[in-house]
């Protein structure tokens, strides 16, 4: 299968490309950056935000409603608080679950085909540890391989996470607004298919100069 | 007879007939029954002389709600309010009644008369502004705050001016020493027996007096408990009724006897019993007699009250009357800007409690029997207070149309309440499976009110510290007493199965913004509850069989995470299958009958081992559609897995 980026055209209303964001914090009580983010998010128009551990405490997943979902929308994005250099549990429960065989993939008609998937994260170390010199050794997007295959796997295009790294201080840095305000532009941006997606494909993480990728807004 | 059946007919029809119609026009009950009063009296005709001996029995109405007071008052709660209650209520009664009073002394008269119609004025109408901010939603408002602390303190006041009346007679009128004049509500055979303490010597006397007070507070404390749960246990509704009665009336008894006021030994009754786990019980029992005889006590003050006077000094009536409330708002004004209240709440403050009241009745009543003021200038002062009731909804409608909105539109948004307290859970029930509830609930730092028909069981429960009170939780005014008005939801955990649809059905009608979580016997329980309005119905050992089952199984030998997906399916079956068998029931719930519910329920019963064992590989298997592995020959056909 050719990983040419071949761009999800939106079947929302108007062309656009509708979005869902399947949110997983375990302790959102606690949250500083994910749940603001998460508000945000719940503000974007054509927007479907998703909060997994409150749908389902127990990791018990109605699969039907959640492939109808994954249906109704060209872009699928995982947010969530980096845990081990992965994704909380329930996010790595529900790919075991939803993305059946004969749906996601070995089918006819791989339901996915075409969707646009990403990863919206925060992690509490520093950027300059994520890379070869610093003391995690990877990049994220290194890291996070496993999601970047399974969503080729699905025939998805994939694109780097959007990440906020020191993510323990950004608030008292005065760094948590911008972020925000940056997620939003980005939501906005693959809604309305202003993201150039062959430009953004070969980054570590997408936000690094999002003048560079997003055309107006 | 006939004559007493007559006039009862002619009070109650009075009653009947205005009290809902003031009602619906926005007026409130107090003012209802006063225009009843004045169709029977002054407008008709109809009643006569003997409104004098009705009054008396009705004043009784006064001492049962002074009790309730009492109830009302936790201490702890007094303790949190103390600088709002002695602030601002003792500074709006002293500076109200010295004001009125410097004034009647201007106009030359005595200086005992001056402070007592000072004091009569400055209480304003508890039962008029309660039920106005609660009809209004304003009670928890800063404003409607402010007032209730300022009404509670009135109505405690009132014992201290009943207790003080008697000293601002003038001299040559006072007949008795003070302390011998039984305060109201005595009738002459009482009065006679007060006599009893009149020989003795002044430290005998001081010590009959704290002697009673001390069985007043000592039995309300150590001996009507263990008396209420006897009674309690006997399951007499009645007879706890009138043991509630028995209390109130032999308290007051027991003060006239000492020539103390019996609205002051019922008040500290009141208090003492605030604790106590009956007082929710007590206070539905009490209710409907002060309710009544307060009732028939206005009905009485508007048949007494006097137009003549009215058409003949008409402009010095409505002079007073509009005098009084300037007055008193402008002092309320002055007080909200010193305690800070927003310009909202201070308007809202003031216009609300700018009328006299019906303590005002009560003390003036009290007053010309102690020779303080006189019968012809108690009548206009009747007037006056009748006319500034009469007045009050007005004033609200003003506030609301004028000032709210003016305000409003000049800051902005109107500033958030404080919120102090938590969306209150009442649970009905608190044996075995209300109790879990409880802990749970309590733990998790959410107000509970506990109710529950066992007086032993609420006896152990409140031994270990839990907050809960007795009572039979179907009857609609305890449910009232424990806040249903005001809480988020409420949770029928009684294994009675036809009482708790009853109050299921009871509360949905009455509280519909209530959310109802109900325990269910059985599924046609849980769908009986359903049909009444519970939002959440649940049956009560579903959740232990289905667990015990799940340890079956696994000591069977059956992998432990292949039970629980197991029982996941399971409950998902059920819960398709109950939520599809309800409009089925729901047409003819006697499933002997009902023909389609009996093939519905074989089916559900029959495909639930489908849906727990189904082949493996097939899609629609339950159990094992999660985690299916890709097919063997996968990797070999496509180049992805590689
Ligand atoms: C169980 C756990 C594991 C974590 N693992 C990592 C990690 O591997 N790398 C990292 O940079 N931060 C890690 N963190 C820090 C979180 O990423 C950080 O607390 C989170 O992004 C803050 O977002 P929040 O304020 O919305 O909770 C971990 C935190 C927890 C609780």
């Amino acid at each position: 299968m050719s990983n040419a980026p071949e761009s999800a055209r939106g079947s929302g209303e108007g062309g656009r490309r509708r979005i869902l964001v399947l949110f997983a914090h375990p302790s959102l009580e606690r949250s500083e950056v994910n749940g603001p983010l998460a508000e945000a998010t719940a503000r974007v128009e054509g927007v479907t935000l998703v909060d997994l551990y409150a749908e389902s405490p127990t990791f018990d997943f109605n699969v039907d409603r959640e492939q109808a979902r994954l249906l109704a929308h060209e872009v699928i994005c995982f947010m969530y608080p980096l845990y081990w250099y992965s994704t909380p549990a329930i996010l790595k429960e529900w790919q075991d679950l939803v993305l059946e065989r004969g749906f996601a993939y070995d089918a006819a008609a791989p339901a996915l085909q075409g969707k646009i998937f990403f990863s919206a994260l925060t992690a509490g170390g520093p950027e300059a540890a994520y890379c070869a010199a610093g003391y995690n050794h990877l990049t994220i997007r290194e890291l996070l391989y496993p999601l970047e295959q399974m969503a080729r796997l699905c025939g998805m295009i994939y694109l780097p996470p959007f990440a906020l790294f020191g993510a323990r201080t950004a608030l008292e840095e005065g760094r948590l607004a911008g972020h925000v305000a940056d997620w939003v532009r980005v939501l906005e941006a693959l809604r309305d298919d202003r993201l150039d997606l062959a430009a953004a494909a070969p980054r570590t993480k997408l936000n690094d100069d999002l003048n560079a990728i997003i055309r107006g807004g | 007879m006939d004559g007493m059946l007559l006039h009862a007919f002619v009070y109650l029809a009075a009653a009947v007939l205005a009290v809902p119609v003031a009602n619906r026009l926005g007026l409130g009950s107090v003012l209802g029954y006063l225009i009843a009063g004045i169709l029977i009296g002054p407008a008709l005709g109809l009643v006569g002389s003997e409104t004098k001996d009705i009054q008396q029995i009705a004043e009784f109405g006064v001492v049962m709600m002074l009790f309730l007071v009492g109830l009302e008052l936790e201490p702890k709660l007094l303790w949190e309010m103390r600088g709002r209650l002695l602030g601002l209520g003792g500074l709006q009664v002293g500076l109200t009644a010295v004001a009125i009073a410097a004034f009647a002394l201007w106009q030359g008269l005595y200086w005992g008369l001056g402070l007592a119609i000072g004091l009569v004025f400055a209480m304003s109408s508890t039962a008029i502004v309660i039920q106005t901010l609660n009809e209004k939603g304003l009670t928890k408002t800063e404003g409607g705050r402010a007032s209730f602390a300022v009404l509670l303190f009135q109505d405690i006041s009132v014992i201290a001016v009943l207790a003080l009346i008697p000293f601002l007679a003038r001299p040559e009128s006072l007949r008795l020493a003070p302390w011998l004049n039984a305060p109201m509500g005595q009738s002459p055979a009482v009065h006679g027996t007060a006599r009893l303490v009149a020989g003795l010597p002044d430290w005998g006397y001081a010590l009959v007096v704290l002697g009673a007070v001390a069985v007043v507070v000592l039995g309300g404390h150590y001996l009507s408990r263990p008396l209420f749960r006897y009674i309690a246990e006997s399951r007499l509704r009645e007879v706890f009724t009138a043991s509630a009665l028995l209390l109130v009336v032999g308290t007051a008894l027991l003060m006239t006897l000492v020539g103390l006021s019996p609205a002051l030994g019922t008040f500290l009754a009141g208090v003492v019993l605030a604790n106590s786990e009956f007082r929710h019980e007590l206070r539905s029992d009490i209710e409907p007699f002060k309710g009544i005889l307060m009732g028939i006590f206005f009905i009485t003050v508007g048949a007494g009250i006097d137009f003549g006077i009215l058409s003949r000094d008409f402009v010095t009536v409505l002079g007073l009357t509009l005098g009084v409330m300037g007055l008193k708002t402008a002092v309320l004004l002055v007080l909200a800007r010193l305690f800070r209240l927003q310009a909202g709440d201070r308007w809202l403050f003031a216009l609300s409690l700018a009328q006299a009241g019906e303590f005002g009745f009560v003390l003036l009543g009290f007053c010309v029997q102690n020779g303080v003021v006189q019968g012809n200038i108690a009548r206009t002062l009747s007037l006056v207070i009748a006319l500034s009731m009469l007045l009050t909804p007005a004033l609200f409608i003003l506030y609301e149309r004028l000032i709210a909105p003016r305000l409003r539109n000049g800051s902005g948004p109107p500033a958030a309440d404080t919120i102090d307290e938590e969306g209150t859970v009442v649970i009905a029930g608190i044996g075995r499976f209300g109790q879990i509830i409880n802990r749970l609930l309590v733990a998790a730092g959410v107000d509970t009110v506990v109710l529950d028909h066992r007086a032993d069981q609420i006896d152990l429960l409140r031994k270990l510290g839990i907050k809960s009170y007795y009572g039979e939780a179907s009857r609609p005014d305890l449910l009232h007493a424990a806040g249903l008005g005001r809480a988020r939801l409420f949770i029928v955990a009684i294994d009675d199965r036809d009482r708790a649809v009853e109050m299921v059905e009871y509360c949905r009608r009455t509280y519909p913004q209530v959310r109802i979580l109900a325990r269910a016997y059985d599924v046609s329980h849980l769908y009986l509850l359903k049909r009444a309005g519970a939002d959440l119905a649940m049956r009560e050992v579903y959740d232990t069989s289905l667990g015990m089952g799940a340890a079956a199984l696994r000591e069977l030998g059956m992998h432990p995470y292949k039970v629980e997906r197991m029982t996941r399916a399971f409950r998902r079956h059920e819960s398709e299958g109950l939520a599809g068998m309800y409009d089925l029931w729901d047409e003819d719930p006697d499933i002997a009958r009902n023909l389609d519910l009996q093939a519905v329920i074989r089916k559900h019963v029959g495909t639930l081992q489908d849906a727990l064992n189904a082949d493996r590989m097939q899609l629609h298997d339950r159990t094992e559609r999660g985690w299916t592995p890709p097919s063997r020959g996968f990797s070999r056909e496509s180049d992805e897995w590689q």
